[in-house]
């Protein structure tokens, strides 16, 4: 009877030290890839890649105002069809203004060398985009617009200073001026603050939202399998710690005779 | 069905008389020290990484084109057409990083208990020389991607060479095969990483595995088990068998490392840009220079030193200094004791600098201190200066403790306490 309380205290205290192992290394990984995150003065885009509402939503974004001149050329109809729950036909009536069939890649209906007269250089394929930059970049980039009569185009940007694309989303969200600081000897003149000059089809949170739907369509675009990894894993990591714990209840009965 | 697995069983030892005398040689027959602590995982779960690197990768080799028109579209399609592509591909990408992980526990565990020491200095030699083709296999498997980090990052490494004196800039170009790394560096570097290397290196294990069952395992507190045996049996009292004790041991630490890499790929696959940088998602182009060339973390620590260092040539030599220095370790530490548990104070502080200086090092390679410095000091900090001063000041750190180790043996400086008869704990 003493002796199996003894045992059993030692398995206590040596599955807890287990646990506390897991425990610290879960909030090293948490610790790591949070700091990784954190953007410089950048707002969160809060998406759900997980809402395919709301990736349809970004999907249909996508196509009125941005496929004209960016590719995503990774993707398919067909791809896009399967993952946001739409029919073929439905994808090809609302999203495919070139003629295009299901199989085919989604590219830009502008050509490139057009594109490069246009606009000095040819619009960026943005299959990565999210990957490479960001969601929360994008997020930003896509609110951050604003008048300059100083630019080409007409507009500047504070996330992405000087690119050569136009604001697409202007008559949703309004147009939007900087107020800038003083040039004081020294010191260039910055942007502080933007403002909605006039208001456009939505209001603020409203254009948030967009931003945010438009966010989450490329943060999918980019990794299509983020829709199905989660979901995997949760099952994996349950059927390991099933595994570990049979492994450990193994070991000590094998290590019973180790004295 | 018993029967008939004896008689597979009969029908081989009768054809192959050794095959069965080996198994017990190397598990059931080969006795481990009983107390064997956390820091005893690590090998086992290098060769658990290993095997899976090379299953992952057999898997990718189907899919992957080598080729700088090719590299980059054919990952992708890994990434997205490919039927569990994307799981494998992390599984790749993630046990890369976990290699290193492993291997630099396992590496510090040799340290801390001195088990580099006579009689295992061919086990260390061998280690070593696994640590350092891993690095080639890992910095080549990098540039695979072909994305924009991929390229710089192997224009940077590659130029390395071309700090040898009068044979340099030939030597760049012949390892290239071009004068940028280009579509003949990644078909060269793609049969490197997925054949010469891998034979080498497993190659290397077994003969690092062999050299180590011919002396047996050190221990936590550095007794040599083998130095009382059972009069009867010629056990070690201390050892137990390999099989089953620390399989089944070790299979509870491979459940617990499989769950933090189940949680990395699954979750966060990019490790916040540690285990895949973001400007690897964007094809190479030797057009556009990334903000911030830096290679991934496992070899920011020496990329650090190359760093701080104003001369090329002798950046590189300290670079290669660094990383041969720790093959010196047996005979650069005269001192008769092994555990750290009864070694001198000073050693134990030594190391305690060792390890913090080496993870400093890193910060600066990976280019944290940047961010940093401008925080500390303010904006009109001279960057520059603070970095190179700090990592100065760390580089000496690192190579001060190999020549502290030699000081502080061989002339007798360390007070060591009396090592015991036989092994304290038993896990």
């Amino acid at each position: 009877m003493l002796e199996s309380t003894s045992i059993q205290s030692t398995l206590r205290t040596r599955f807890v030290k287990f646990l506390w192992v897991g425990v610290l290394a879960a909030a090293g990984l948490f610790s790591a890839t949070t700091r990784a995150e954190e953007g410089g003065g950048m707002q969160q885009s809060m998406t759900n890649v997980g809402d395919v509402v709301s990736l349809q939503r970004g999907a249909r974004l996508y196509f009125n105002y941005c496929s004209g001149c960016h590719s995503i050329k990774y993707m398919s109809y067909a791809r896009l069809a399967e993952d946001l729950r739409l029919t073929p036909e439905d994808v090809l009536a609302s999203f495919a203004f070139t003629g295009a069939k299901i199989g085919d890649q989604i590219v830009a209906n502008m050509p490139a060398d057009h594109a490069q007269t246009w606009f000095g250089k040819a619009p960026p394929d943005l299959s990565l985009e999210a990957r490479a930059k960001s969601p929360d970049w994008i997020y930003n980039y896509l609110k951050s617009f604003y008048v300059d009569a100083t630019t080409t185009t007409g507009w500047n940007n504070t996330v992405f200073p000087n690119a050569s694309m136009p604001n697409p989303l202007w008559e949703l969200q309004g147009v939007q001026i900087a107020h800038r600081s003083e040039a004081k000897a020294g010191s260039e003149s910055r942007v502080e603050k933007l403002e909605i000059l006039s208001k456009g089809k939505l209001d603020a949170a409203g254009f948030d939202e967009t931003a945010r739907d438009i966010t989450a369509f490329l943060q999918y675009v980019g990794e299509p399998a983020v829709l199905k990894r989660y979901g995997v894993g949760v099952w994996v990591i349950l059927f390991l710690v099933a595994f570990t714990f049979l492994a450990f209840l193994l070991k000590h009965e094998y290590w019973r005779d180790v004295h | 069905m018993a029967n008939f697995f004896a008689n597979i069983a009969g029908w081989v030892n009768e054809r192959a008389p050794g095959m069965m005398p080996m198994y017990r040689k190397h598990m059931t027959e080969y006795y481990a020290p009983k107390n064997f602590n956390f820091w005893y995982y690590f090998g086992s779960l290098a060769l658990v990484v290993l095997v899976s690197q090379i299953l992952t990768g057999i898997f990718l080799t189907m899919f992957y084109k080598p080729g700088a028109a090719t590299a980059f579209d054919s990952v992708e399609y890994i990434m997205r057409d490919v039927e569990w592509g994307w799981l494998i591909r992390y599984m790749h990408s993630t046990g890369a990083s976990m290699f290193f992980i492993v291997v630099f526990l396992h590496m510090f565990r040799g340290l801390i208990y001195g088990s580099y020491k006579k009689p295992r200095e061919l086990v260390w030699l061998l280690g070593m020389l696994i640590f350092l083709v891993l690095m080639a296999e890992a910095f080549m498997g990098y540039v695979l991607p072909w994305g924009n980090m991929s390229f710089w990052g192997a224009k940077v490494i590659i130029s390395l060479f071309g700090a040898i004196p009068w044979i340099g800039d030939t030597l760049v170009q012949w390892i290239m095969g071009d004068y940028n790394p280009a579509d003949a560096t990644l078909n060269r570097f793609f049969a490197l990483h997925v054949v010469a290397l891998p034979l080498v290196l497993l190659l290397l294990v077994v003969l690092h595995i062999a050299a180590l069952h011919e002396v047996g395992s050190n221990n936590p507190d550095g007794v040599e088990i083998k130095k009382k045996k059972d009069p009867v049996t010629h056990i070690p009292l201390d050892g137990i068998a390999f099989h089953p004790y620390y399989t089944v041991k070790d299979l509870v630490g491979v459940g617990f490392f499989l769950i933090i890499c189940a949680f990395i790929i699954f979750f966060q696959p990019t490790l916040g840009g540690w285990f895949l940088e973001y400007d690897n998602f964007i094809p190479a182009n030797e057009l556009v220079t990334p903000a911030e060339i830096k290679p991934v973390w496992y070899f920011t620590p020496y990329y650090a030193i190359l760093r701080v260092i104003p001369s090329k040539g002798l950046g590189v030599l300290m670079l290669l200094l660094a990383v041969l220095a720790p093959f010196l370790i047996p005979w650069l530490d005269r001192g008769a004791v092994k555990s750290i548990r009864y070694r001198g104070r000073g050693f134990k502080i030594a190391i305690g600098i060792f390890v913090v200086a080496f993870f400093f090092l890193g910060t600066i390679g990976a280019g944290k201190t940047t961010e940093w410095i401008p925080e500390l000091f303010g904006a009109n900090a001279d960057l520059t200066f603070i970095e190179n001063a700090f990592g100065r000041t760390l580089t000496a750190i690192y190579f001060g403790f190999f020549i502290f180790l030699w000081v502080y043996t061989h002339f007798g400086y360390e007070k060591t306490k009396p090592v015991p008869e036989r092994v304290t704990t038993h896990a």
